[in-house]
């Protein structure tokens, strides 16, 4: 079983949007596949997944022995290898111990998990800390943005140093960096960071590039994972993402923008 | 518009100004984030343990730090001896 965190130090660059993408990617793949709100207190990933009604059980019961982890677990109702556990909406963040999230994870290996994908809070607080904490690979979401791409270079040394495979000196987590909402047209003008610039500053392998796409809003506004949208270009960038991530060898898509040509601009199109 | 700064030259771009602010700043943090280095508080035990040998020395008299100007780092060691402390070792 692999642990994937998705993490980005800043808030709203995308993190629940890609965990359920990703996570529904793997299980389309086949493989049994769980999805953790690690966001206490201010869970979401219900809703963008489109299970916040059948929220019965939480993580923090499942963590205070108030419910077992079969209980918690809620089926989706897109993919059937796919199990999504809701965070708690009011418990406190304390509820979070190493001892328990460790418990839940050894208990989904032994019920056959194949990927378990830890959707962290934003910040490096407890929340975070925990999600990442057990992680083998590392999914670091950027937006083209200064704050979001300095957000991304700290919560990169915490991997490094905060988590169980840093503490005890394993091999390190895989990173992976996913540039998200890009506009290759405001690249070409100047205007954004490209996605060159920013694995330059980061210095970690690229694993996608996620173009901005009024898609996203359609898919949270239904609670279906933005992968499900067929046709569109952030649906096919994620599954990208999922095959790049299984070792598949994808160009990358969305990251180049056509200049009207000189004469287009001068005398309007041909 | 666009077509005139194209023609005429414009100003920096503020993607290119974004690089160079994010480049400055991750260098400066990441030497921030190693400014105290591990391996200080072995060394300074160790010191100690060795000038113990010669003079009667108590650990807080011993500093140990590690600076940075600009491209060069400076070890800086410093060793207090006190007025009562015993007089070195016969060479």
């Amino acid at each position: 079983m692999r642990i994937v965190v998705v993490t980005s130090g800043k808030g709203g660059v995308g993190k629940t949007t890609t965990s359920a993408a990703f996570a529904s990617g793997l299980a389309l793949r086949g493989f049994k596949t769980a999805v953790i709100d690690f966001d206490v207190g201010l869970r979401n990933l219900d809703l963008i997944m489109g299970c916040e009604r059948r929220v019965v059980y939480d993580f923090v019961n499942v963590l205070q022995g108030d419910a077992k982890l079969t209980q918690a677990l809620i089926k989706d109702k897109h993919v059937d290898t796919l199990h999504i556990l809701p965070a708690s909406q009011t418990k406190d963040k304390d509820a979070l111990t190493e001892e328990g999230v460790e418990k839940v994870i050894k208990e989904l290996e032994t019920m056959g998990f194949d990927y378990v994908v830890c959707d962290s809070p934003a910040g490096i607080e407890r929340g975070a800390l925990m999600a990442l904490l057990f992680a083998d690979e590392a999914i670091v979401v950027t937006n083209p943005e200064v704050s979001s791409v300095r957000d991304s270079d700290r919560i990169l040394g915490i991997l490094q140093s905060k988590s169980r495979r840093a503490m005890e000196g394993r091999e390190p987590v895989k990173e992976h960096l996913l540039v998200t909402r890009y506009s290759a047209k405001r690249v070409e003008e100047g205007e954004m960071l490209s996605y060159k610039d920013i694995q330059e500053l980061l210095r970690i392998p690229l694993l996608g590039v996620i173009p901005e796409s009024d898609a996203v809003l359609q898919a949270s506004n239904q609670g279906v994972p933005a992968i499900h949208l067929k046709g569109t270009d952030v649906a096919e960038a994620y599954a990208d993402v999922v095959s790049r991530f299984l070792g598949e060898d994808k160009p990358l898509r969305f990251v180049s923008y056509e200049k009207p040509s000189l004469i287009k601009r001068l005398f309007g199109s041909t | 518009m666009s077509l005139l700064t194209r023609l005429f030259g414009e100003k920096k771009k503020t993607a290119a100004i974004a690089k160079e602010r994010l480049q400055l700043i991750i260098a400066r943090e990441h030497i921030d984030g190693k400014s105290s280095p591990d391996f200080l508080p072995a060394l300074q035990k160790e010191l100690l343990g060795v000038i113990s040998k010669y003079v009667k020395i108590a650990p807080e008299d011993i500093k140990v730090q590690l600076e940075r100007q600009d491209n060069i780092e400076i070890l800086e060691v410093n060793i207090v001896l006190s007025e009562t402390a015993s007089p070195p070792a016969p060479q």
